[in-house]
């Protein structure tokens, strides 16, 4: 059984100290140890900013990939090998930007991985732009006289495109936060956790003390059910979407992978490649 | 009796124009003839003129031929957008509904059969396409029988009633013709065929099948013409093998989907056309960068932009090889035939993943969407190599202080071993960052120039089979003549006419776009006086890619076409007198 200890390897991350980031890779590692995976089980996939490296700090397979595309990457790596655990992970710029296209339909599709965004709420591999997650006002490098675009209510937006799974929670509750990554694993579908990570470089306002200020645990809320839809929508829209916990589980809906017509249960990695030659010549046969 | 005639029905989009088309070409094809045939068509579904040429000969065809013999018209546009093809003496059907009528001036014959009113007898208008075929075979002298299998084969599950019925229009259009023209007309008789069995199969067909019989397990794609009959065929077939197809949101996720599975050992594909390889760009990138196999096809279509969709175009070309940024080596490969596109689709597989790297498979329009007659393909040839694609399960422990496994060792041939994710003692980092040998970011000088080397040096050694298809059979040629794609045909069919006039003329068609087989083709403009290249697009890409590599600027002369229609013979023949 490997401990969280095992998906640790020496390289120092490249991140500012108090970083939020630091804490959801521990978290990372503290939950893939507690699932009961070993570190050649599991494959995490990141997009680029200071987030994107994460897929280097973890002793597992990694891959870090381009700019906004960690989820088709982490797709392909899933229906290639489902016995493979698969995290996707990167910044609020990756995913809710560039990626957002591959975010929205990853959440419909619903193929058996774990995303897990480190949002900030501002770009800081390129020096303090304006994010998607900004919040109206926010002054940044690119928006010098405040953000006048309105902030994507990210976690509103996976429910009504489908979502199985939508979570979130703040970096410094490592407890909380590998719990909720142990059930994103363990949910038969695609689960999305956004992660509160603050900069403490460039984003002066969303501060942890903002955070703590701000976010509602749903453990607090009296009898909140995850698994209805509705209250998580009115429960997300009355907090501005600042909450923290698990928001919403469909623990019935069957994953993609158990969906797609003819898919084989056996990892695809490990299937014979070769065909038979009666089988060439009954489909050569079909165009003729 | 003659060997070879062309036929053309043309209507309006939805009509059924395809479909007739399809049933004559599949039931020629049957009793052994070689079928031909393009599609003229447009971006839409319902409306506009569409039409169905198709050539029928008593041997091997790749070219669409300079005129036509018989033309069936279920609308006046198609006649007087079509009528000048025809040759002399040549005939046209026309729906009586619409009154046909042809120029004066053309000595054509023109015969008025009520194709929709018969099929309305019968039951439905929507049987004024058998008719027209029963009005087709009287001309060709082919007994109404020759369709009996196709028609029961398309109609089986509609039950023997449609079947029946369909013949009975088949017959009577076939009557009918008769009647008008008194019998049998001279100069459309063809000589029997060989009868023997083959394809009728278009290359995206042949492509698919490939890619099906080397190994291909999952695809990502999005949809995009002339490349989507790639995507629908895998859909069909994939999970009869336990694989799948996504199709993607975008283009971008398709390929970058592709590479997540085929770093995780599934021999997985896209394919698109321009505006989706446009889009796939930096994802070429990062399978270069990360040395991850990928195979990528590129139906060409007419450019730029949304260009032409719908029409051939050769305009792909340096996009392929130079497109996405900074450097890394890939390879773009050119079937030229429909044969050639299926052993194309499986070695692509292999350079993939033995160079591991990018595999750019190239086609045109006219090439995957053409639809011919196909000799039954070699299963022998089919073979799957993965290079050093580790096939264990467990691997032996590292010296790597993290454990990490030398994904990015340097070589002698610049490739590395390769695991795959998964496997004990296998873990590693990939990444489009530069990267030490275990893939851990590196920005050290050192380490960035023996790794840009090692990727590149993977190319230096490739082996392909038959990078030019040559036909030289002179020692000092006037002309030589080079195209690649779906050229050939019309090449091979212009030079025995140029021949006949006296010129002495070598053909190479180029099967390996990149890295260019630079000895070979200087070998072959040694020996002609005149080299000429032939090309759909405005700039003339493939004369470009052969002077930078090749030199002897003076030879080179350009035979363009870009108006969206593939080259005839006659075209390819005059443009050439006039450059020598």
């Amino acid at each position: 059984m490997a401990t969280f200890k095992d998906f640790r390897n020496s390289i120092k991350p490249n991140w500012c100290p108090g970083c939020g980031d630091f804490s959801v890779q521990a978290a990372i590692q503290r939950a893939a140890a507690n699932v009961g995976l070993e570190p050649d089980d599991l494959a995490v996939v990141s997009g680029i900013g200071c987030s994107g490296r994460i897929s280097g700090y973890i002793k597992s397979y990694g891959f870090h990939g381009i700019h906004g595309r960690s989820l088709p990457i982490a797709q392909g790596v899933k229906m290639a090998n489902r016995d493979l655990t698969v995290i996707a992970s990167g910044g609020d710029g990756d995913g809710f930007a560039i990626g957002m296209g591959h975010t929205v339909h990853a959440i419909r599709r619903n193929i058996d991985i774990t995303y897990i965004v480190m949002d900030n709420q501002i770009y800081g591999l390129t020096k303090g732009q304006t994010s998607p997650r900004s919040d109206v006002g926010f002054k940044t490098k690119s928006t010098p006289e405040g953000s006048v675009e309105s902030a994507i209510g990210v976690m509103e937006l996976a429910l009504t495109a489908g979502a199985t799974f939508v979570a979130q929670s703040f970096s410094t509750d490592l407890k909380e936060l590998t719990s909720i990554i142990e059930a994103g694993i363990n949910h038969k579908g695609f689960s999305l956790i956004n992660v509160f990570s603050p900069c403490v470089t460039y984003n002066k306002v969303n501060t942890y003390d903002w955070f703590k200020e701000h976010l509602v645990s749903l453990s607090t809320i009296e009898d909140y059910d995850s698994s209805n839809r509705m209250m998580a929508m009115q429960t997300l829209m009355e907090n501005k979407g600042l909450v923290k916990g698990i928001i919403y589980q469909d623990k019935v809906k069957p994953s993609y992978q158990d969906l797609a017509h003819g898919y084989s249960k056996e990892a695809l990695a490990k299937v014979d490649l070769n065909l038979p030659e009666e089988k060439f010549n009954q489909l050569m046969a079909e165009f003729m | 009796m003659i060997d070879q005639l062309s036929w053309k029905v043309g209507g309006q989009q939805g009509e059924g124009i395809d479909s007739t088309g399809e049933i004559f070409a599949m039931a020629l094809n049957r009793q052994g003839y070689y079928l031909y045939s393009y599609r003229h068509f447009s971006s839409r579904i319902k409306g506009g003129h569409t039409n169905n040429k198709i050539r029928v000969s008593t041997s091997e065809t790749r070219s669409i031929s300079d005129d036509l013999d018989i033309l069936i018209a279920f609308d006046q546009e198609t006649i007087d957008v079509n009528v000048h093809e025809l040759r002399d003496g040549g005939v046209v059907i026309g729906d009586s509904k619409f009154n046909p009528t042809v120029p004066e001036d053309l000595n054509v014959r023109l015969y008025s059969v009520p194709f929709t009113e018969i099929a309305s007898e019968l039951g439905t208008s929507l049987m004024k396409n058998m008719v027209a075929i029963g009005a087709t075979s009287a001309v060709l002298g082919l007994p109404v029988e020759s369709y009996l299998e196709v028609v029961e084969e398309i109609f089986a599950r509609k039950g023997a009633k449609v079947v029946e019925k369909n013949m009975e229009a088949i017959q009577k259009g076939a009557d009918r013709f008769n009647e008008l023209s008194g019998g049998q007309i001279d100069g459309f008789q063809l000589n029997k065929a060989d009868g023997k069995k083959r394809m009728f199969m278009i290359g995206n067909d042949a492509i698919a099948l490939g890619f099906v019989a080397g190994g291909v397990r999952f695809m990502s794609a999005y949809p995009i013409t002339p490349a989507s009959e790639i995507m629908e065929y895998l859909i069909k077939k994939l999970p009869e093998f336990g694989g799948t197809v996504i199709q993607t949101e975008d283009e971008i996720a398709a390929c970058t989907m592709a590479i997540g599975a085929n770093y995780a050992g599934v021999r997985t594909i896209t394919s698109s056309a321009g505006p989706g390889l446009s889009l796939m760009m930096e994802a070429l990138g990062l399978s270069g960068m990360t040395e991850v196999p990928l195979v990528v096809v590129d139906t060409q279509r007419g450019g730029p932009s949304t260009g032409l969709p719908t029409k051939q175009e050769q305009s792909d070309l340096m996009a392929m090889i130079y497109g996405t940024h900074g450097e890394i080596p890939k390879v773009v490969m050119a079937p030229s035939t429909v044969e050639e596109a299926f052993y194309d689709a499986v070695e692509a597989l292999n350079i993939a993943e033995e160079y591991q790297i990018p595999v750019i498979l190239l086609t045109d329009l006219q090439l995957s969407l053409g639809k011919q007659s196909v000799e039954p393909l070699d299963y022998s040839r089919v073979e799957i190599r993965r290079g050093k694609l580790n096939p264990k399960e467990e691997l032996p422990d590292t010296d790597d202080k993290d454990g990490y496994f030398k994904r990015y060792e340097v070589t002698e041939d610049g490739i590395s071993p390769r695991v795959i994710p998964g496997m004990k003692n296998g873990i590693h980092h990939v990444t489009g960052v530069e990267h030490d040998e275990t893939g851990k970011p590196s920005e050290v000088a050192a380490n960035r120039q023996k790794q840009m080397d090692k990727r590149l040096r993977k190319l230096q050694n490739l082996r392909f089979n038959v990078p030019v298809v040559k036909q030289a059979p002179h020692e000092e040629a006037d002309i030589l003549l080079v195209g690649f794609n779906s050229t050939r045909g019309v090449i091979e069919e212009a030079i025995p006419r140029l021949e006949a006039d006296g010129l002495k003329v070598n053909h190479a068609h180029i099967r390996l776009i990149h890295p260019f087989p630079a000895d070979e083709m200087k070998s072959m403009i040694d020996k002609a006086k005149n080299v000429i290249v032939v090309e759909n697009n405005a700039t003339g890409q493939l004369a470009n890619i052969l002077k930078m590599n090749v030199g002897q600027h003076e030879k080179i002369k350009n035979l363009l076409k870009y108006d969206g229609n593939p080259f005839l013979p006659s075209e390819v023949v005059m443009k050439c007198k006039e450059l020598v």
